[in-house]
């Protein structure tokens, strides 16, 4: 008996520890493929060539020119996520009714379940076109309208993760507010958004993380042109599509293009590990505790 | 006009603001479903369902990427219920609050917010490469399965801890054993929460593209799958390839694959949704 319950307890351990050797892996696997890379290819030129073309017979590899393209998609789509998922959660929790928000939040969920390939195929089919109608110089393949869908992807977890952050403020603080005679505005924006900022600021970069980490849709959408630029209007390429580039093909293992992927995974591992760390210490940090 | 005024002449602008961002983000959903079923319908029915890819659009169908989608997720469930269930088990009912502990969340917070194709970059090296099991069912289904651990663990907490601690109380006063306590009263009771998480877990992972295309998911695969070590594609992928050809019969292909995705997604979802509510009316 005693010894049956030993082993469960041992058993339920092992499984715990899955999570981390996950980690071990990761970590592991990235910097093995990374270190043969960087055997072959300076370190300098990977952080300063603004040229990546492992798959030419020229062959560079500056990260730049697939960082520019991950940052470029990113901030379009948290320029269009934050104003609009931080409004909607200020109107749900501040202006909105009861039977409205309860209407309108299984919607907003669903728009989060939507699996990426969908959304980047309503990127390349249905958004771009409409876009060349406004602006006819705008190429097949382009950083906005990815941009603007993966915006409109990551509106659903800014709204929802800043509204639970209002909805922990107390009430008091609120009523407070409306005491001194305050419009619903500027209790909103003078007492409840400074008072949940903490929750604000780790919905933003969780969101920014998860758009750096997005695939499909830029793959499917923004084209597979690693260009060094800030334009919109033509073929980029991001980190994670040239993975999905060369992962289509087939490259043999212990080849350069192989290793490519890991030194590109591990750049894309390390922004979003920091960005994972910065809004952890946010949280330990700032976030308010209230009795 | 004086200070009053402007201050609810803006309040009124900022709510009619909100309003319309709102119904914005819930038009869009709608224009998109709109856009994709109007593309699609046509081509749903049971050749589409049944039918193998194929080199000409107006024949492909998506039987091998359904049935890969299907076996990838049974073996997934098989490894990550276990797995999942009991570290979850494992951190609520035994772990000590010390520091190893306190790493144990961490790493598994930090672990929720890898991007899956990293995932996919560690099926690749370990899975596909170290232990030889090469582009196949059992790597992708592990890759995944690895994906959706943090999910699983994290409703299985979350469930367990809605348990009232007198239930646990009452079966050790009965002198039963902190096993038979989880097997006899934790999980039973808190078993429509955890059964939540693991549908929703599991529609996340009928999405997910990406990870599968690193770990070697096929872009054409003339049979279904029959046994672990078989190649595969799955829905996504078949989405994806189709996309990527310049005829427009492929475009109305995916859409119709899309209608399927979705159907599968939202089915389990509102299943989730279901249990949910279920198992909040149970505990209270």
């Amino acid at each position: 008996m005693k010894l049956k319950e030993k082993l469960i307890e041992l058993l339920l351990q092992l499984f715990t520890s899955v999570t981390i050797f996950t980690t071990i892996g990761i970590i592991v696997v990235l910097l093995f493929e990374s270190i043969s890379f960087f055997s072959n290819v300076s370190i300098i030129e990977f952080f300063t060539s603004t040229k990546w073309t492992p798959l030419f017979s020229e062959k560079h590899f500056g990260i730049l020119a697939l960082a520019s393209g991950t940052i470029l998609t990113s901030l379009i789509a948290i320029g269009i996520a934050l104003p609009v998922g931080l409004t909607i959660a200020i109107y749900l929790n501040m202006y909105a009714s009861k039977s409205f928000r309860k209407l309108i939040k299984p919607f907003l969920e669903i728009l989060a379940a939507i699996p990426t390939v969908v959304y980047g195929f309503f990127a390349l089919a249905f958004v771009t076109p409409v876009l060349q109608e406004i602006y006819p110089n705008l190429e097949t393949f382009n950083s906005l309208s990815a941009g603007i869908v993966m915006g409109i992807m990551i509106i659903p977890f800014i709204s929802s993760l800043s509204e639970d952050a209002l909805y922990a403020v107390p009430k008091s603080l609120k009523e407070a507010a409306f005491g001194m005679g305050s419009t619903r505005f500027q209790t909103a924006f003078k007492v409840m958004v400074p008072a949940a900022s903490s929750g604000i600021v780790i919905s933003v970069i969780l969101a920014i993380s998860r758009a750096i980490g997005e695939t499909m849709i830029v793959a499917i959408a923004a084209g597979q042109q690693p260009q060094f630029t800030l334009n919109p209007t033509i073929p980029v390429q991001t980190i994670t599509s040239y993975i999905v580039q060369v992962s289509m093909g087939d490259a043999p293992q212990g080849s350069l293009e192989y290793q490519t992927i890991f030194a590109a995974g591990l750049t894309l591992f390390v922004f979003t590990f920091l960005l994972n760390s910065f809004s952890f210490y946010v949280k330990k940090k700032y976030q308010e505790k209230y009795e | 006009m004086n200070n009053h005024q402007k201050n609810r002449i803006i309040d009124l602008t900022f709510k009619v603001y909100g309003f319309l961002f709102t119904a914005i983000s819930v038009l869009i959903l709608f224009i998109l479903l709109y856009a994709i079923i109007k593309a699609g319908y046509s081509r749903i029915n049971w050749d589409f369902l049944t039918g193998l890819p194929s080199r000409k659009p107006e024949n492909a169908g998506i039987y091998t990427a359904i049935m890969g989608t299907f076996y990838i997720m049974v073996v997934t469930l098989i490894i990550s219920i276990p797995v999942g269930v009991g570290a979850g088990i494992y951190l609520e009912e035994y772990a000590k609050k010390n520091g190893l502990t306190n790493f144990l969340e961490i790493n598994i917070s930090n672990l929720a917010g890898v991007p899956s194709i990293i995932y996919g970059l560690l099926g690749l090296g370990v899975f596909v490469r170290f232990f030889g099991f090469g582009g196949s069912i059992l790597s992708g289904a592990l890759t995944l399965s690895l994906l959706i651990l943090p999910v699983i663990i994290v409703a299985t907490r979350e469930a367990i801890k809605a348990v009232p601690s007198s239930l646990r109380d009452a079966s050790f006063a009965m002198g039963a054993s902190k096993w038979q306590t989880i097997q006899y009263v934790v999980l039973p009771t808190s078993f429509g929460g955890i059964l939540t998480g693991i549908i929703l877990a599991l529609s996340r992972a009928i999405g997910e593209t990406a990870p599968l295309i690193v770990v070697g998911a096929m872009a054409y695969v003339p049979f279904a799958p029959k046994s672990l070590f078989d190649t595969f594609s799955v829905l996504p992928m078949q989405i994806f390839t189709w996309t990527t050809r310049p005829q427009t019969g492929f475009a109305v292909a995916a859409s119709g694959a899309i209608i399927i995705l979705l159907l599968i997604t939202f089915i389990m979802n509102g299943i989730a949704v279901y249990f949910r509510n279920k198992w909040q009316k149970q505990l209270q």
